[in-house]
């Protein structure tokens, strides 16, 4: 198990390395020139060489690289280009605002997703079932950002619940979470309800029941136990799609966090802080993918660690 | 030599028909019959079709165009004349989602297709050559992966501007790794059947065990894959749009046209309300299509 762990930690090693090395690439690939948008567009020649020295644009692009990644390592993100302040203090106060956005939602959508999955698979075909499985395929379909929009125009305009923008009072993050959780307890509904099918059907359970086991037990205890196992990596993958979906509600409910913070630098052309949103997002998605698996080998003892 | 070569190629042809004969119990019309006992994929089938057809044909049936600028009918709420209401600018809005499906279907089909046709080759060379090309191309592959949901598409687009050509690259190049991983696994699986070692025995290149065995037994994992994707290429292109990175406008893409629709949610909920209905229609006809399609090509998934 300690050598499956210390290979998967250095399996880490190359996606860092590669992520690291797309997101400089970025910069280099985005067309102009980063010390004009530095100096702006009347400056003169001088100015932008003098930034471009000081800024190190004019080292090779290894040596742009090892001291990237040198800088990032001691969270140096370099200065935004609109404000002229350190990108880390920048990102520091939205930081907190995404993660909040992005667990709660998480939570929601195990919590519907679990309970939506087992209700369904407990009575296949029946009424319930479909139904569930119907919604479900609606919130799956559904683009979060009209959803938010919808949201907002019934629970926040007409009927005056919740308002409709901002983040921070328990007010303000129902519909957030809602718009942001619904896709993924869809799709963590129907992969635990296909998982609970899956083991129902096996041996062991038909034995407990066969032995007098009462279903709720052979239910909630023999078959929950082994069917959460593939429930595990799929929420893994949710948060991530749920991280980055943070860019579409933030925008659709005016909140102060990364994901917003990401699209007015891309529209501000202020690449260092793109560059650092999208690093911070794709490392801790990196990491909790590998915490995830992890848990799931130590979940699931018959896997081949291979 | 070149009589030789004729010789070993009728050899194969006969192996390889005698290895199809057993192998297969003829797939499709089997796969066509449980297709058809799936109400749901049907109905998921025909839709897609449906739309299509509307998407070629709607634009010369409407006597209004999607341009058309109105400014004393702005805001009109739906009704007889105008389905779907009118938008700010009073541009018919039923008029706009029918002249929108064409990029819809577009994004959608055009994205899925240059992504099948970068991750596709990758799987099968990783699959199939294995050892180091393997773990290089999935270590390529997992760093595409670092890059969580709407992500990486966003960051393309930032690199290549907006517009909806990009919008598809982008979003294709967020769908090779899928592909990739699905046609790596089939590939594994495949290169293990018997009949294929046979083939191998017999001398034939890797290439023509590629096209002629290896490819039909991928097919299957990537049609349901593509089917899947579609939906949520829609989707992820859609979201671009709606941030202002995709479609510009006036162009009518839905995305774009939710982007409008937010600046007047406060008093006109209806400019939002149909492209979205649309978005949610066109998602979930290809969501249901290919689930059935999984069903009906993956008997081992059922349930």
């Amino acid at each position: 198990m300690t050598t499956y762990i210390i290979r998967r930690l250095f399996q880490l090693i190359p996606v860092l390395f590669g992520v690291t090395l797309l997101v400089f690439l970025l910069m280099h690939l985005t067309p102009g020139n980063p010390a004009q948008l530095i100096a702006g567009e009347t400056a003169s020649q001088s100015t932008i060489e003098r930034i471009e020295v000081s800024m190190g644009l004019n080292d090779p692009l290894p040596v742009q690289y090892v001291n990237f990644v040198t800088d990032v390592a001691q969270l140096d993100f370099g200065y935004s280009y609109r404000n002229n302040t350190p990108v880390f203090e920048e990102i520091k106060p939205r930081f907190w605002i995404t993660m909040e956005l992005a667990i709660y939602s998480t939570i929601l959508s195990i919590f519907i997703g679990l309970i939506a999955g087992i209700v369904s698979a407990v009575r296949q075909y029946s009424v319930r079932d479909v139904t569930i499985m119907i919604i479900a395929l609606f919130g799956m379909s559904m683009p979060n950002f009209w959803l938010g929009l919808m949201l907002m125009n019934w629970f926040s305009i007409q009927l005056g619940w919740f308002p409709p923008t901002g983040w921070g009072s328990a007010s303000q993050i129902v519909l957030p979470v809602i718009t942001l959780g619904t896709a993924g307890a869809a799709v963590i509904a129907r992969m635990t309800r296909s998982s609970m099918l899956d083991v129902i059907s096996q041996d062991y359970i038909r034995t407990a029941r066969a032995k007098g086991v009462h279903e709720q037990i052979v239910i909630y205890r023999h078959a929950l136990k082994n069917a959460l196992i593939p429930v595990v990596t799929v929420v893994g993958l949710q948060f991530g799609t749920l991280l980055a979906g943070t860019v579409l509600t933030e925008t659709v409910f005016s909140i102060n966090g990364l994901g917003r913070l990401v699209i007015d630098s891309i529209m501000a052309r202020d690449f260092p802080v793109v560059q650092a949103c999208i690093l911070i997002i794709s490392v801790i998605f990196v990491v909790v993918n590998l915490i995830v698996d992890i848990s799931y080998t130590l979940l699931n003892k018959r896997i081949d660690m291979d | 030599m070149a009589n030789q070569n004729i010789e070993q190629n009728t050899d194969h042809s006969e192996v390889e028909l005698q290895a199809m004969n057993v192998k297969k119990p003829s797939p499709w019309k089997d796969f066509y019959k449980r297709l058809k006992r799936n109400k749901a994929a049907l109905i998921g089938f025909y839709t897609i079709v449906f739309l299509s057809i509307v998407s070629i044909v709607g634009p010369f049936l409407l006597s209004m165009d999607p341009s058309d600028v109105d400014v004393i009918n702005k805001f009109s709420r739906p009704s007889a004349e105008h389905w779907f209401g009118t938008d700010h600018m009073g541009r018919d809005i039923f008029t706009r989602i029918v002249y929108g499906m064409k990029y819809t279907l577009g994004v959608g089909f055009g994205s899925v297709f240059l992504g099948a046709i970068m991750g596709v080759p990758l799987g099968i060379v990783a699959g199939y050559y294995g050892g180091r090309i393997d773990s290089f191309i999935m270590r390529l592959i997992d760093i595409l992966l670092a890059f969580p949901g709407i992500l990486l598409a966003l960051a393309i687009v930032s690199i290549l501007g907006g517009s909806l050509v990009n919008v598809t690259i982008a979003v294709a190049i967020y769908a090779i790794p899928g592909f990739a991983r699905i046609v790596r696994g089939s590939t594994l699986a495949a290169k293990k059947l018997e009949y294929v070692d046979a083939i191998r025995a017999l001398g034939s290149s890797d290439l023509r065990i590629i096209f002629k065995h290896i490819l039909p037994n991928v097919s299957s994992p990537v049609i349901v894959n593509a089917t899947l994707y579609i939906a949520s290429a829609i989707l992820t292109a859609a979201g671009l749009s709606f941030l202002g990175m995709g479609a510009q406008p006036p162009m009518p893409e839905w995305g774009a046209m939710l982007n409008d629709g937010r600046d007047y949610i406060f008093d006109a909920g209806y400019i939002a309300f149909f492209p979205g209905m649309a978005i949610v229609i066109v998602v979930l006809a290809f969501n249901i299509f290919g689930d059935g399609l999984r069903d009906a090509l993956d008997p081992k998934l059922k349930n």
